[in-house]
């Protein structure tokens, strides 16, 4: 087949192209503030920004620090502020991104930087551990919890969270009020909440009903659009708002 | 931070403090239920003002001493005023909260809102209601051309 070598590249072909990356370093040991360092990357079209990630790691800087584990969007290890916007690194294919443009990279903000894209996660997860987000429930069936579809569609979308810290580090009251619940920790309340097996849905309304809880919320939907699984957190939010209103779910 | 990482931490109850009444609730809704009220009072506001009879160009003193005057539009005002302002109000105390992060400055800037708030809602209230623009003995040089007819 000789026109077959003639032809362009056909269309869903694997194509490769150069990318430079930028991201923000920062060694706490060296660096007094963190700076930015370029990357110059070979990349396919079915890459992720993951990989190119590894490709700096592996073959150019191995002093780059970032966490992932399941590098499948489903972990929720490396959410990462990417062209500002924050995503999963695992989530994010570099074709979809501007590729004639630098693509640049940095950890989530609001939480306390560690290293070059790894943040302190504690307050995010201390946040996440106020909200009482596991089944509380006085009833002791012989078989199960009986719940019907309707019941259970009620918090599907919450149950959806992966706890990347996406929503939480990319809200702007979150930024500059750590003490303030955040997005995530009021999406895994909801998810118990509005979950007819569990009893303690008003200890959680309480505890939300805060000068630092839900009403610190100033709608936004910067978290809405963060959310990596598509959650509709703002909305979320708005009906924990309604539930406290109401005094109950 | 690291104390806290042990297992029992999500089964201890909330360590943020709870003291008195929930003031974050009612601002919440206060925020919404004034904003409800204000749309129908401003744009009314707005209609009579610049809208009804010969529209903006009535707007004299004559015309602002004749609201003044009735009654209906003192509590009109009178509403516009303390929904506005305090409704104003919060949303600045909410921008300073969610923007300044040392406290003492937070709580100068807040203090100064306060007071300034109290400060025009007196001071409003009190013009509404003895609002007089013809004060009794007063220099006729002084006072509107029109006071000459009533005085």
């Amino acid at each position: 087949m000789a026109t077959a070598t003639e032809t362009p590249a056909e269309v869903g072909a694997i194509q490769e192209f150069t990318v430079t990356v930028i991201i923000r370093r920062f060694d706490p040991e060296k660096d007094a503030e963190p700076y930015w360092q370029d990357f110059d990357v070979q990349m396919y079209s079915t890459d992720r920004v993951l990989d190119a990630l590894h490709k700096v790691k592996w073959d150019q800087d191995g002093t780059l620090s970032f966490r992932r584990s399941c590098a499948h969007g489903i972990c929720g290890s490396d959410a990462m502020r990417i062209n500002g916007r924050n995503r999963l690194a695992c989530k994010t294919l570099i074709k979809d991104l501007d590729i004639t443009k630098p693509i640049y990279i940095e950890a989530i903000k609001g939480l306390p930087l560690e290293k070059d894209l790894i943040v302190d996660m504690e307050p995010f997860f201390a946040s996440y551990r106020q909200v009482q987000p596991f089944l509380q429930s006085s009833s002791k069936p012989e078989k199960e919890r009986i719940q019907s579809i309707e019941e259970r569609a009620r918090f599907d979308d919450t149950t959806k969270c992966i706890l990347c810290a996406a929503c939480t580090s990319s809200c702007p009251v979150f930024w500059t009020d750590g003490q303030y619940f955040g997005p995530a920790a009021i999406v895994n309340a909801h998810r118990f909440i509005f979950d007819s097996r569990d009893d303690q849905a008003q200890v959680r309304l309480d505890i939300l009903n805060d000068k630092e809880g839900v009403w610190r919320c100033r709608t936004t939907f910067n978290c809405s659009e963060a959310c990596p699984r598509g959650i509709e957190v703002t909305k979320a939010i708005a009906e924990v708002k309604q539930a406290i209103l109401r005094g109950k779910p | 931070m690291t104390s806290n990482i042990a297992l029992d931490a999500p089964r201890s109850p909330s360590a943020r403090t709870k003291r008195g009444v929930n003031w974050e609730k009612w601002g919440w809704i206060y925020m919404r239920v004034s904003g409800v009220a204000l749309v129908a009072l401003i744009f009314g506001h707005l209609f009579v003002n610049l809208f009804l009879g010969d529209g903006v160009s009535q707007i004299d003193f004559a015309f602002v001493a004749g609201k003044l005057s009735d009654p209906f539009w003192q509590w009109y005002d009178f509403f516009l005023l303390w929904l506005a302002l305090i409704h104003g109000t919060n949303g600045m105390r909410t921008i300073i909260n969610d923007y300044v992060a040392t406290a003492s400055v937070r709580r100068i800037l807040q203090g100064a809102l306060l007071s300034s708030t109290v400060v025009l809602l007196v001071l409003g209230t009190l013009v509404i209601f003895t609002f007089d623009p013809c004060p009794a003995g007063a220099d006729p040089e002084l006072v509107a051309s029109f006071c000459a007819d009533i005085l």
